[in-house]
């Protein structure tokens, strides 16, 4: 066991109250060289200390909305609607400048494959010493002490002497805390964890799930969870945003969304993966459609059962059904 | 009947170094299985516990170091050359990521009817038969003049399916064929591939990381650790029954299925060239006593066709 450090409160989690962290305003984001749309009128709000899931198949959206919440978009995609609004201000309209003092210390990005992302000729304990020079102004033996701080507490064994490895040195588990410890090295208030565990073995999994658990426990620590997989949702959000063809589907608690989800393209989700000791499957037929193939009506009407024509014609909006649940759908 | 066997299979890898040679890496060591007709035998383990080599040891790509390999009861590696190759049409497989197993430069017209053609099946043969398989696997004939790359990755790995059938085989190898799909895609696939067992009656060799997918698919399942076969039962002993302490950790590891306070997982898997002594699971394993450490347990049976290589259970 290592050494658990204190120099921050524990914050309780809290429930969604108040002014959200960040929030999402009809974000659409376009794809400039064949000019459609990416993501349409994406609304979302996360909540201080809260995890928020968003879920969907590959090619809806995700993604992009987690490098949104940083300001950042890919090459060829530029916003062409809405806000993203970090404690008020629009991330969208700062100058370059300001959103980059922004990135890394307020809001921080982790990603499913760390060997990609973390600088291979550069020691691990460097990138994270980098971090502290640029956002926290810390430098020589104040920088080393904070980083084996850092790295003890997303709990790398051994960290007096894995902050001189290399990334190729480590195991993919232990490159998964060695990039969450980075991105806590700016002290965050919310943290996009895009697929953090995809690349990960089953068992090792299970520790970076408890280890974000943790940190959110700890620091108040929001974070943006971003997966395919629901039943990893399940164990990690809070709530729970599902996305199809570029906009949210279905929003709602965790709890609500598992025991009565009320879009069919979540509950066909839900059935779609083999549950223990089911021998059947659900099949929903067909595809996500991809972007600039949307249909005009409802995006998710030629997959579904349940269509008439109104689906077929008009788009649906986001309509709320309960406390804290809103589903795009005529129907139910 | 037994389609494949496998008898202490053996296999190493020597790693390369700047100067001479390296050390060796035992990625199998003494794997014993069989796979009998019309069954589905799932794989589950997690990355580097060889998988993917005993899968290649399966389909004849590599020949063991040590060990046989039965193939419909013939021992492969002592048959004449033109034996061996009248047998490799009837083991096929698929793999994780269609778009690298397909040729991106052939239509897939020429993918499906390739393992025909080179038969000597002639090629208006080989081109209604690939016609009738591409509509098997729940494809229109529409795609037959197209290139890979025009399809979705759900569509590709039905090619990739229609391409394995179309030489009639016995047995196809699936090594991680859902992996790279979307959960909905996922389904689809999975129950097209039940379906073409019974049609077709053919055995799966299922190799998955992914325990819930497994059991979905599979008749018995083996769990494989650090190159051995730790456990290997019926289906149904994995939903409830005495279980390797690996087993039990890689079950409690399932997202859903995590138990909050639960035994928790220790470490990760050491690396193959520094395998602890004993039993390989000791040092992860929260039950491990003094004998774990010493002496390796054997695999042994403990229930009805339910074996585990574990001095605990």
């Amino acid at each position: 066991m290592q050494p658990r450090s204190d120099g921050v409160a524990a914050v309780e989690p809290r429930a969604r109250e108040g002014v959200p962290l960040l929030r999402i305003e009809a974000l659409g984001l376009c794809f400039i060289p064949k000019r459609y749309a990416l993501l349409d009128k994406v609304d979302l709000e996360i909540f201080p200390g809260e995890i928020l899931g968003l879920v969907g198949e590959s090619g809806c959206g995700k993604s992009l909305t987690g490098l949104a919440c940083l300001g950042l978009f890919p090459s060829g995609v530029k916003p062409f609607s809405g806000r993203v609004l970090f404690k008020g201000k629009d991330l969208l309209c700062l100058p370059e400048k300001e959103v980059r003092a922004y990135r890394g210390r307020r809001v921080a990005l982790i990603f499913q494959e760390p060997l990609n992302a973390l600088n291979p000729v550069f020691t691990v304990g460097y990138q994270i010493e980098e971090v502290l020079k640029l956002h926290r102004g810390l430098r020589g033996e104040a920088a080393r002490a904070e980083a084996i701080r850092l790295l003890s507490e997303v709990r790398l064994p051994d960290p007096e002497t894995r902050i001189r490895n290399y990334p190729h040195e480590l195991s993919g588990g232990m490159r998964q805390r060695a990039m969450i410890a980075m991105a806590l090295a700016g002290e965050p208030e919310l943290l996009v964890a895009d697929e953090p565990t995809t690349a990960l073995d089953v068992t090792v999994q299970a520790q970076i799930l408890d280890l974000l658990l943790e940190l959110r426990e700890r620091r108040g620590l929001a974070i943006l969870f971003i997966s395919h997989d629901l039943a990893l949702i399940r164990e990690v959000a809070d709530r729970v945003a599902v996305m199809y063809a570029g906009e949210v589907v279905e929003v709602a608690g965790k709890d609500e969304l598992f025991e009565n989800p009320r879009h069919p393209y979540t509950e066909a989700l839900l059935s779609a993966r083999p549950e223990f000791g089911t021998r059947k499957l659900r099949l929903l037929p067909g595809q996500v459609p991809s972007p600039g193939k949307w249909p005009a009506g409802c995006r998710f009407a030629p997959r579904c059962r349940e269509r008439e024509l109104r689906c077929e014609e008009e788009h649906p909006e986001m309509r709320p059904v309960g406390p804290g649940h809103a589903v795009r759908c005529f129907r139910r | 009947m037994k389609v494949l066997e496998l008898k202490g299979v053996e296999k190493s890898y020597r790693l390369r170094r700047f100067f001479g040679r390296g050390e060796s890496l035992r990625v199998l060591r003494g794997v014993s299985l069989s796979l009998f007709e019309n069954e589905v035998l799932g794989l589950v383990g997690e990355s580097g516990c060889g998988k993917s080599t005993l899968a290649r040891i399966a389909l004849a790509l590599e020949a063991p170091d040590a060990g046989e390999v039965l193939f419909l009861g013939h021992n492969f590696w002592t048959l004449a050359r033109g034996e061996r190759k009248r047998l490799r049409p009837k083991f096929q497989a698929v793999f994780q990521d269609p778009a690298a197993s397909l040729n991106p430069r052939k239509k897939i017209e020429d993918l499906v009817s390739e393992p025909l053609r080179l038969q000597g099946v002639n090629r208006k043969t080989a081109r209604e038969e690939a016609e009738k398989l591409i509509e098997m696997v729940g494809l229109s004939a529409d795609v037959l003049p197209r290139f890979p790359h025009q399809l979705s990755g759900g569509q590709r790995q039905r090619v990739a399916l229609a391409r394995a059938l179309i030489s009639r085989p016995r047995v196809i190898v699936l090594d991680e064929p859902t992996s790279a799909l979307d959960v909905s895609v996922q389904a689809q696939i999975l129950t097209l591939l039940k379906d073409l067992k019974d049609q077709f009656g053919l055995s799966y060799l299922f190799i998955s990381h992914d325990l819930p997918v497994v059991l979905f698919m599979s008749d018995r399942v083996g769990v494989m650790y650090l190159g051995e076969v730790v456990e290997i039962g019926p289906r149904d002993v994995f939903l409830n029954g005495k279980l390797h302490p690996y087993t039990e950790l890689l079950l409690s590891s399932v997202p859903g299925r995590r138990k909050r306070k639960g035994p928790q997982t220790i470490g990760e898997p050491p690396s193959l060239l520094r395998l602890p002594p004993g039993c390989v699971f000791h040092p992860r394993c929260p039950e491990a006593v003094e004998i774990c450490r010493k002496t390796a347990p054997e695999l042994r049976e403990i229930g009805p066709r339910h074996m585990v290589a574990c001095h605990r259970r």
